[in-house]
């Protein structure tokens, strides 16, 4: 579904990614380990058009991707939670909502998917008039997902959804992600609780340095001696 | 005698407590843990005691003496120093310049600028970033740009520190140096109290946990208290 190739990106002089190599196929999760400033944010950066790659090629759905905008993409079911929500402070959660919804296709369904995203996150609800700036931590992390979900995506990229999320949020988290998929939502996750993220990815790529290092599915990755030791603390 | 104490601290939004007369207490060098689910109130407390807000009704003291109604640059001045959640750095400033912001704004006295410039370097050191000192703090990771804000509150020289969610993003392996971080700052004689969601962190670190919920303290213990109170479980921590 998701093919990404040989993808170099630079921050001005200074390269963040060597030559990445990764894929996702329909109805998958992939998980995408690595410490903070391996280059996760920047190759999901790079997927989504937030960043322009120097080199390499990236298709979804066997279409190039890697020079259109970030809407067109979005358009073409692509959506990214980014990390810390990034949700418009000076509107209300519904605004919010709605801001997600602009891709032809959502529009249609868009007052079938507010109840969906209102049903998963009833505290949304609850606060649907709110200013987003005046939302805790975690609610503008719930806020930012419903956004990407208000557009309808094949492909949902979280990058780092349980960040600032209190443990009994966490969990549902991880819930409502697999829950996701099982509604045939491919996902591609950055997820610092590493643990967890294998868990429930199928298959997993780990990012070091601006390089894939190492790629496996889930089970064999939370054997490897390596990840233990870099990721796990064991 | 605790170094910083409130009583009946309560602040409204609009119609909403989002803190509810809540008493609490740090003393003198300890690790203090500030838990609860997202929206109880912890970052809108240590926003009280920072200034951000003003308790209304309620008191604040450090030191013993009454600080609340101060503006929070006093507040900083006398030694109180935090870091913030959502991040508030300078981002087009290099990182050393924005932790030598904090050495001048903060209680070390009249300083020249090398000399803000040289405490500012150690601090850097300190929490890691050195290799990253001229580089401008937008173009940091998150988690690093929360550990410049680590480096810019101890530049103010505090004797407590409020450290909100400073692990937030981290691995388990980054966790545990974070964690040795908490531990160094403290055994510099600086009082800590901290938010986190990372249990095993707070677990280990803390002395004493603090519980909020709603806007109100639903629990207080030590670590093991706490992690078998039901109340705890069934709010916060799940089974």
């Amino acid at each position: 579904m998701l093919e990404v190739c040989n993808i170099d990106t630079r921050y001005g002089k200074v390269q963040a990614l060597w030559d990445i190599c990764l894929e996702v196929n329909q109805a998958e999760i992939v998980a995408l380990v690595g410490s903070n400033g391996a280059g996760k944010t920047t190759l999901v950066n790079t997927i989504s058009g937030v960043l322009r790659p120097a080199a390499g090629s990236i298709l979804f759905q066997s279409e190039r991707i890697d020079s259109l905008p970030s809407h067109a993409i979005v358009e073409l079911g692509i959506s990214h939670v980014p990390q810390g929500g990034k949700v418009f402070p000076d509107m209300n959660v519904r605004e919010n909502l709605e801001m997600g919804s602009y891709p032809i296709h959502a529009w249609k369904q868009k007052a079938e998917t507010f109840e969906q995203v209102y049903q998963l996150f009833p505290r949304l609800k609850e606060r649907r008039n709110q200013l987003a700036r005046t939302l805790s931590g975690g609610e503008h992390q719930m806020l930012a997902i419903g956004r990407a979900l208000m557009s309808k995506p094949k492909l949902c990229i979280f990058d780092e959804p349980s960040y600032g999320l209190a443990p009994l949020l966490v969990k549902e988290m991880f819930r409502i992600i697999q829950n996701l998929r099982e509604q045939g939502i491919t996902i591609l996750l950055i997820e610092q609780n590493v643990h967890r993220a294998l868990e429930i990815a199928d298959r997993a790529y780990v990012l070091e340095n601006g390089r894939l290092n190492l790629q496996g599915n889930s089970d064999e990755l939370l054997q490897s001696d390596h990840v233990r030791k870099a990721y796990l603390g064991l | 005698m605790p170094i910083l104490e409130g009583q009946g601290v309560t602040k409204y939004f609009g119609g909403l407590a989002a803190v509810s007369d809540i008493d609490f207490h740090v003393d003198q060098g300890e690790i203090v843990g500030l838990i609860g689910p997202n929206g109880a109130g912890k970052t809108t407390l240590f926003g009280l005691i920072s200034a951000a807000h003003v308790p209304k009704p309620g008191v604040i003291k450090f030191k013993g003496e009454n600080i609340t109604g101060l503006k929070p640059h006093q507040i900083c001045r006398q030694g109180l120093a935090r870091t913030f959640q959502s991040v508030k750095i300078f981002p087009n400033m290099p990182v050393i310049s924005n932790v030598a912001l904090g050495v001048h704004f903060g209680n070390s006295g009249q300083v020249t600028s090398s000399q803000a410039a040289e405490k500012a370097a150690k601090l850097l050191e300190f929490v890691g970033l050195l290799e990253m000192a001229a580089t401008p703090a937008k173009d940091l990771t998150l988690v690093n740009q929360k550990l410049v804000e680590v480096a810019r509150a101890l530049a103010t020289n505090p004797e407590v520190l409020l450290l909100d969610e400073i692990m937030a993003g981290l691995n388990s392996t980054e966790i545990a140096l974070a964690m040795e971080l908490v531990s160094k700052i403290r055994s510099q004689g600086i009082t800590i109290f901290m938010i986190e969601h990372v249990m095993k962190a707070i677990m280990s670190v803390c002395d004493r946990i603090m519980v909020l919920h709603h806007g109100k303290k639903i629990a207080e213990g030590t670590p093991q208290e706490i992690a078998t109170s039901k109340k705890v479980i069934e709010v916060y921590l799940g089974e």
